[in-house]
């Protein structure tokens, strides 16, 4: 539980289930054990979110992503309703294929497509933030190179909207240390109010030091949750 | 409703078979690989001449894919019995019990001949049917495994194999988000004409949710659902029990094509169907498709089906009965439902999006009736195509014996004093077992957020169980493990066979575990070769006689025969799966260096090491029959899993690996080149034991505290085994640890540099 007069419990957080999502249960897991966050799921059919202050767009193959991963995701009722949240100024998390359905819906800018080698990757991986230092967390994704043209890519780097670049373990952002190709070892970028975060690795499989030996997704969690619960 | 079974239309028979041509008739009865003999029984067994359909439905059902007919005899010799074994052989999967009312389903299947025609697909619909066997079951896959042949990698066609292979085996698992946590791969020529692909699946299921195949219940409906039904596979069960010939190579159509997001679907709703007790029976529709599904749960029940192939979803047009009966389009499934549940299952299907349809009912006859566009084309009766299905006494060859001594393996081990020849030696070696991230790299191994060790750490994959049925242990884990040394069960298939369950095993006891059953996938040549059917024979023994002197019994399995291309078969192949447990799972270690290079050896006191059929003689290019394999000491590997045991538990010890190929040698360096800790030199400093020669009941092992060794070497004497250091971590000059060149592994026969040897151990595998 993160100290302080943070009440992250009472977080409502909505966490989005397409037919295909794999990473839900992950998340609502995670949520759950490391925040007391009782998630709902919300079904991709349905057009409304009901009341919440957090909407989690999960991991992995929303519809099979035998198109470009997250297109079809993005044409489905609820991501309408997720939009106009958004737009409103609420509080979105896209992991993997969730970054993929939010940078498909504008939400987020840029595009993700196929890794630079053309094949799915998992490992662990180091990102950074602007203030963090290196974290230790797992990609495992097919399409996560992220891209963006010119005007773009400055108006985040202007804006310091880039959340997280891949990074070595000591925090060296090299070509060495991306794995994808994603232009400026983008890992993870926010929204103008930054109240939106999508990013490729996953942090939910990186809270306990048991699985894969890194709970530094956890910092990441921290992170943004405390932002937007403020 | 309407019912099915009266309906309004008058229905024609179907026309018999014609055989006034005897020569057509026989070249008939020739592709659908049914004997003159068994023709004769089938006319027997129905008391008429069969229609075209029929003779296809005994065609898939006779195969040896579906009724095990020439495997059948000797499988009953296997131990499936015990206090844990909560469903046992003959259904879709295993079941053993975990803790309180969870347990877990689980085994192995074969998808080689499939792969080696079409290799991504064959491997992808690989991981679809082994993960329906599991989840029709009421089970949530947890982990998946597989295990890989594949030819000689000079071999023009392994290259191609081994890439479409692994690819087809991550995007489907990938996709449905199971992780594939572990198995085993190997390179030999006995593969180069047939590759094997046998994918595990593990799952978690409570002990009053298993459903069983079962089409219980006379007026209830049998309901299609999952992806419509198209040309794919026709006819795959028989074409997996056949042999391949270099001249015919046109069987691309017998392969399926996989569909993953349609298979996790299927997996939901399933799950959710059966979590919400709308079902009587399920199956999957796997190999023969809709045939063998449908004989099998009329079977098990003593029951009939009427079929009305009209309302079978199809995807092809003018698809003929035939066809639809024998089709293994992929991610199907086959319900029997209470008319009542129709309604609320159908909810369910539409929620997930998947095609479904009301095909049939169960019946009182006994009998499968398919009805199609106003014909009868099938009214067989059910027992002779399952329990009364042929069952064959193979003839078997004598038992080879051959001196244990080879003048060959003499001259190897006298080779191996040169310092270049088994620095040479070595190199071959990592190469040949080299790392498998290339390969593993392109499975997710972390969904599901359970994988404490996966395939990074060497050894078998641990995976941490959280829920409320286990609630009073909030640490449980689960281990898997998964392989065989085929050049072993080939030199002695007694003694290989039984090694291959003792070396699954040996991967969970050296992570902290306890093994509590197997499941094996026999992957062997031609059932017509009495060479072949004796490794069977003497292979199912040694499994035996391993799981009895582990405590453990066989509880699923599969069997791939027919795995010979012009006349010459693969080396035997049994194939072993073991799945166990730990309380504490943060107990549990990896089987790379955690913290130093400084390792020791657990062994028995009088060295037992032997080159027989070892990697060291397979990189010599001797065939794996050099020599005879001595018998494995069943009371030496007792006690050192038990000592591996004791200090687990009192956390003395940070890492194990078992000694299997390569010996001491390339045991200790593999924990060296698959560790994460910084790079640093080591000294070998055992110097009595042959490095290279493969030892039983031995366990290279990463002390936490090395002043706790003459504790430990006490114990291991009061067993009869010993403890003696390995290798010695050598403190460097800081300057010169700058490059990685500089860290050197010195061996008996020389020094290697680090980065020289992950030249060749990252060249294992080209992806």
């Amino acid at each position: 539980m993160i100290q302080g007069s943070l009440n992250l419990e009472s977080l409502r957080v909505g966490v989005v289930q397409f037919p295909g999502s794999n990473c839900d249960v992950d998340c609502v897991d995670s949520l759950n054990r490391h925040y007391g966050i009782k998630s709902k799921y919300i079904w991709h059919t349905s057009s409304t979110i009901g009341d919440v202050d957090l909407i989690v767009l999960p991991g992995r193959f929303s519809f099979g992503d035998y198109f470009r991963s997250g297109a079809l995701a993005s044409h489905s009722p609820v991501m309408q309703s997720v939009k106009k949240f958004a737009d409103a100024g609420g509080a979105v998390l896209g992991i993997c294929n969730g970054f993929q359905i939010l940078v498909e819906t504008k939400i987020l800018p840029g595009m993700l497509l196929h890794n630079e080698k053309l094949q799915f990757i998992c490992k662990p991986v180091f990102i950074k933030s602007q203030s963090s230092r290196p974290l230790k967390i797992p990609i495992a994704h097919g399409e996560g190179r992220y891209f963006a043209d010119q005007n773009v890519l400055n108006h985040l780097e202007k804006n310091n909207l880039v959340a997280y670049r891949y990074c070595d373990e000591n925090g060296e952002v090299s070509r060495e240390s991306n794995p994808n190709g994603s232009l400026q070892n983008i890992a993870g970028v926010y929204s103008e109010n930054r109240k939106v975060l999508g990013m490729m690795p996953h942090p939910e499989r990186a809270c306990d030091l048991l699985l894969g030996g890194s709970a530094d997704g956890k910092e990441i969690l921290d992170d943004f949750l405390k932002r937007i619960a403020l | 409703m309407t019912t099915l079974t009266n309906p309004q239309k008058t229905v024609k028979p179907a026309s018999p078979l014609d055989k006034s041509n005897s020569s057509q008739f026989s070249a008939l009865l020739k592709r659908h690989k049914i004997s003159a003999d068994e023709y004769q029984r089938i006319e027997a067994s129905i008391e008429r001449v069969p229609t075209l359909a029929e003779l296809g439905v005994f065609s898939a059902m006779w195969s040896e894919h579906c009724s095990y007919k020439s495997s059948r005899v000797h499988l009953k010799r296997f131990p499936t019995t015990g206090s844990d074994v909560v469903v046992g052989p003959g259904e879709n999967a295993g079941v053993v019990r975990l803790e309180g009312k969870m347990c877990l389903a689980f085994k192995m299947e074969s998808h080689n001949h499939p792969s080696y025609i079409e290799p991504y697909q064959g491997a992808a619909t690989g991981v679809g049917g082994i993960l329906r066997d599991v989840f029709c079951m009421g089970s949530r896959p947890i982990a998946n495994l597989n295990c890989l042949r594949f030819g000689e990698r000079s071999h023009e066609r392994t290259s191609y194999l081994a890439k479409r292979v692994v690819k087809g085996i991550g995007d489907y698992g990938n996709c449905i988000g199971v992780p594939t946590i572990g198995g085993s791969v190997s390179y030999d020529k006995t593969y180069n004409g047939n590759c094997l692909v046998n994918a595990m699946t593990v799952g978690l299921i409570r002990d009053d949710k298993i459903f069983k195949g079962f089409a219980s219940g006379i007026g209830n409906l049998v309901v299609y659902v999952g992806s419509a039904t198209g040309r794919d596979g026709i006819n795959g069960a028989s074409m997996a029990s056949d042999s391949f010939s270099s001249q015919e190579s046109g069987e691309r159509s017998t392969v399926q094509v996989g569909d993953p997001y349609a298979e996790k679907l299927l997996l939901e709703a399933t799950l959710e169907v059966l979590e919400k007790d709308l079902v009587v029976g399920i199956q999957d529709m796997g190999a023969a498709g809709l045939t063998s599904s449908s004989f099998e749960m009329a079977g098990r029940a003593g029951n009939g089906v009427f079929f009305d192939l009209d309302k079978v979803p199809v995807r092809a047009k003018q698809m003929t009965a035939y066809e639809i009966m024998l089709s293994e389009s992929q991610e199907r499934m086959l319900m029997v439902i209470e008319p009542s549940k129709w309604e609320p299952l159908k909810d369910v299907l539409l929620r997930w999006g998947l095609a479904h349809a009301v095909i049939g009912e169960v019946t009182d006859t006994g009998r499968v009736i398919c009805h199609y566009q106003g014909v009868e084309d099938i009214n067989l009766p059910v027992a002779p195509l399952t329990d009364n299905a042929p069952m064959y006494h193979r003839l078997i060859a004598e038992r080879v014996s051959r001196p244990i001594e080879s003048p060959q393996l003499k001259k190897l081990s006298e080779s191996l004093r040169s310092n270049d020849f088994a620095k040479d030696t070595f190199l071959k070696m990592l190469r040949d077992t080299g790392s498998v991230e290339p390969i593993f790299r392109q499975y997710d191994h972390h969904v599901g957020t359970k994988t404490v060790y996966g395939p990074e750490s060497g050894g078998a994959g641990v995976l941490w169980i959280r829920s409320e049925e286990t609630a009073s242990l909030p640490w449980l884990g689960v281990l898997v493990s998964a392989g065989c040394n085929e050049r072993r069960v080939k030199n002695r298939p007694l003694v290989g066979a039984a090694d291959a369950v003792l070396t699954c095993s040996r991967k969970i006891f050296a992570a902290g575990g306890k093994p509590i059953a197997v499941t094996d996938c026999l992957n062997f040549g031609s059932a017509e070769d009495p060479t072949v059917m004796r490794e069977f024979s003497d292979s199912v023994d040694g499994i035996s006689a391993a799981c009895n002197n582990l405590g453990i019994p066989v509880v699923s399995g599969n069997v791939s025969l027919y795995n010979s291309t012009d006349g010459e078969s693969i080396h035997p192949t049994p194939m072993i799966g073991v799945v166990g447990k730990i309380d504490d799972v943060r107990r549990a270690i990896p089987a790379v260096a955690v913290k130093t290079y400084q390792l020791y050896a657990l062994s028995p006191l009088t060295f037992n090491g032997t080159l027989v059929s070892s990697l060291a003689a397979k990189v010599a290019s001797l065939p794996a029959t050099e020599g005879f394999l001595p018998e494995q000491d069943w009371k030496l590997e007792k006690s050192a899993s038990e000592l591996l045991k004791e200090w687990i538990d009192g956390a003395k010890i940070l890492a194990a690996r078992d000694v299997s190929q390569g010996g001491l040698g390339l045991t200790a360096t593999k924990m060296m080149l698959g560790s994460h800790c910084s790079q640093r030199s080591a000294k070998w400093v055992a110097t009595n034991d042959p490095i290279f020669e493969e030892v039983g009941a031995t366990y290279v092992i990463e002390l936490d505290d090395k002043s706790n060794y003459e504790t430990m070497n006490s114990q291991a004497k009061a067993k009869g085994m010993r403890l003696f250091q390995l290798t010695e971590e050598l403190h460097m000059d800081l300057l010169k640890a700058q490059t990685s060149d500089s860290h050197l592994l010195h061996l008996p026969f020389g020094t290697l540099s680090f980065s020289e040897m992950k030249s060749y151990w990252c060249q294992a595998h080209d992806m």
